[in-house]
């Protein structure tokens, strides 16, 4: 494997093969009626792990952390926690608490009380109580609201006020469904370091749901990538991104070109791929391929360049029409029309504040890239 | 206003209330008839409240009544409420079906019948009839009532309330009383009302299940109205009606007084 560090450097207790892992689930299956919301699903999380569980609405991600806070019981397979086996453990009795995605506010209960609800639970002294909600409603900054009512509240106000309620117990397992998903960008931003922050400090293991990939790829020490109840990969943001293990993965995360073509060499260090239009491209790393197989060569935007003539001594180059242009401001991405009908991507970092002779809509061009940029997926 | 109205919607409508209230009305009026003869009208007078309060059957009556109603009232909703919960909660228990349907099927069943045969309950068993048996038999019929109204709030209410109060350490037990309840008590409440009325304003089963010490305020009225309607009759109903009517307006009160403030709330949330 390609050596993509994590987040934090130091911290990569997966690759040890004497750790041990805290939460474990071991071939998980959970059947509503005959369709299996989670499908025989295994995955390890490390103490003091922050984990993001990845994937597009109704793979499941709920469904398994329901399972790990006590909601809901695996079809088969077995939960473990530190050691444990959770069947049987209720909920309330379980060292993890969870953020709902519906927030779940008690209604009837002031903002304070909604947070100090589970401290109570505890039976914490009094002056405790109030000193820990206290810094709660600090840390949401929600400080002004300690008196109001949930339905006294913004939508974002209250999303913060359930990450407040699910924190104040400082669980040894804290599971976090969309947490900030109803925050506004600065906000969101603000807050994902906030969490890094206190989960760093408190020593705390946090399982994220989230749609958001950019906010996976920020916070979390590893990655989950899940699909119809499967998970598709588990790796550091890095390796996902630069490393993916299938074309699933290569696709949902972040925006790549796919080449199918023909293995015509696969050997240590080199392989070389003659695509579908007769392009043969010259690859330092062959993954898993074969020669004679079909595979896939897979390019993100920003390591393909786009230039109007051939660059000199291009390995990998095709030559197309500037299809449609996207500025964005800190990038352009170019969509480049290849002479049989095929799209590929381009984003080009905007360094220079003007361009002379920038490339416009409809003027040839050349896309290339180098032969370490790409990756061979089998899958 | 009235045009667009049309006459015929204005006669139904004055028909309607007429229908419902005029026979209430005329009872209110006569109430305060100066006269014995209850169908001949004879000037204002208040003296038929005053000699209610000296006949000591009916004042006995009432008294029976209001404890039998409060009783029965308060037991049946918290056994409604449990089967309430029951019945929501465990959607899968076997038998189910069968518990749900015993629950409500005393909403349909005739009185007389649902009279009768607790009356052969408590002859079977040999219970002495007198307050206790009509308090039992209320209490039984009312409960479907209150199992129905709570039923149906329980129905909307957000189960994962509960869950975050268990993951949040509270036991099952806990967490009903302290979230679970607190949301759903105003329909608890009004199951409570209904219970209430419907026990006041029993007559069928409390005459099956009575006995001689416990007559209650219905019985009474009607037992007197069999030798002749006196206006001491019109003033108690007149009383009764009252009592209902203001519990009705109190009771939209409160919830108009909520509704308005939670609607100031959400205006003051949406400012944010
Ligand atoms: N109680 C249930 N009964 C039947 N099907 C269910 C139940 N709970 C979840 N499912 C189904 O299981 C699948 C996974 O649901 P889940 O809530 O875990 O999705 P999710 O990944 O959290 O999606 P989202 O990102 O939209 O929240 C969905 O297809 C859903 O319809
Ligand atoms: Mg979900």
């Amino acid at each position: 494997m390609e050596s993509l560090g994590s987040t934090r450097r130091s911290f990569a207790p997966w690759l040890d093969p004497n750790a041990e892992p805290y939460i474990r689930f071991e071939n998980v299956t959970k059947s509503f009626g005959d369709f299996a919301a989670v499908d025989d699903l295994s995955l390890t999380i490390y103490e003091r792990e922050f984990f993001a569980l990845l994937g597009a609405s109704g793979c499941g991600k709920t469904t398994l952390l329901r399972m790990l806070a006590g909601f809901e019981k695996p079809t088969s397979g077995r939960i473990l926690l530190d050691g444990q086996d959770l069947l049987g453990v209720p909920a309330y009795r379980r060292p993890v608490n969870m953020m709902f995605q519906s927030y779940a506010l008690f209604p009837h209960m002031t903002v304070e009380a909604n947070i100090a609800f589970g401290l109570k639970q505890d039976r914490m002294p009094k002056a405790e109580i109030a000193d820990r909600v206290a810094q709660m409603l600090k840390l949401v900054r929600l400080e002004q609201f300690a008196k109001r009512k949930p339905h006294q509240l913004s939508g974002g106000q209250r999303q913060r006020v359930a990450l407040a309620r699910s924190l104040a117990k400082r669980p040894k397992v804290l599971l976090l469904d969309e947490p900030l998903g109803a925050l506004d960008k600065k906000l969101r931003e603000a807050t994902q370091f906030e969490l890094m922050d206190l989960q760093q400090e408190l020593g705390l293991t946090f399982v994220v749901v989230t749609h958001d990939q950019e906010e996976a790829m920020t916070m979390a020490d590893r990655i989950a990538i899940m699909d119809r109840g499967k998970v598709m990969q588990v790796a550091t943001p890095a390796q996902i991104y630069e490393a993916p293990a299938s074309r699933f993965v290569a696709d949902f995360v972040g925006a790549i070109n796919m080449f199918e073509g023909e293995v015509l060499e696969a050997a240590a260090g080199r392989a070389r791929i003659r695509d579908r239009s007769g392009v043969e491209f010259s690859l330092d790393n062959g993954g898993d391929a074969s020669a004679g197989t079909t595979a896939w060569l897979a390019v993100r935007p920003e390591k393909v360049q786009v230039t109007r003539e051939r660059p000199d001594g291009a390995v990998n180059a095709m030559e197309g029409e500037v299809w449609d242009i996207a500025y964005l401001g800190d990038m352009t991405v170019y969509n480049i029309r290849l002479n049989d009908g095929r799209l590929v991507k381009a984003s080009v970092l905007n360094s220079l504040r003007r361009i002379e002779d920038a490339l416009t809509w409809h003027d040839r061009a050349w896309i290339s890239f180098a032969p370490d940029a790409g990756i061979v997926l089998i899958r | 206003m009235a045009g667009t109205w049309g006459r015929f919607n204005i006669v139904a409508l004055i028909l309607g209330f007429a229908f419902l209230y005029l026979p209430i009305i005329l009872l209110v009026i006569y109430s305060f008839n100066e006269s014995r003869l209850v169908t001949v009208w004879a000037g204002f007078s208040t003296r038929w409240y005053v000699s209610l309060f000296s006949n000591r059957g009916l004042m006995d009556a009432a008294w029976v009544t209001a404890r039998v109603a409060f009783i029965s009232a308060t037991v049946a909703t918290v056994l409604g409420t449990m089967a309430a919960v029951a019945l929501t909660r465990y959607t899968r228990f076997r038998g189910r079906l069968l518990f749900s349907g015993m629950v409500f099927a005393p909403l349909v069943m005739p009185e007389v019948i649902t009279g009768l045969s607790l009356l052969l309950l408590f002859v079977a068993i040999g219970f002495e009839r007198g307050f206790m048996t009509v308090t039992l038999a209320h209490i039984t019929f009312s409960m479907c009532f209150v199992a129905v109204v709570v039923q149906s709030r329980l129905l909307s209410f957000d189960r994962s309330l509960e869950e975050a109060a268990m993951d949040l350490g509270a036991t099952p037990v806990k967490a009903f009383f302290q979230v679970t309840l607190p949301v759903i008590f105003p329909a608890v409440i009004s199951g409570w009302m209904l219970a209430f009325t419907l026990s006041l304003d029993d007559l069928v089963i409390a005459s099956f299940t009575s006995g001689p010490g416990a007559t209650t305020l219905p019985m009474r009225i009607y037992s007197q109205v069999r030798l002749g309607v006196t206006p001491e009759i019109n003033a108690i109903s007149t009383i009764l009606v009252g009592i209902v009517t203001i519990g009705v307006i109190v009771a939209s009160l409160v919830n108009k007084r909520r509704r308005v403030r939670q609607w100031r709330d959400e205006q003051t949330a949406a400012q944010i």
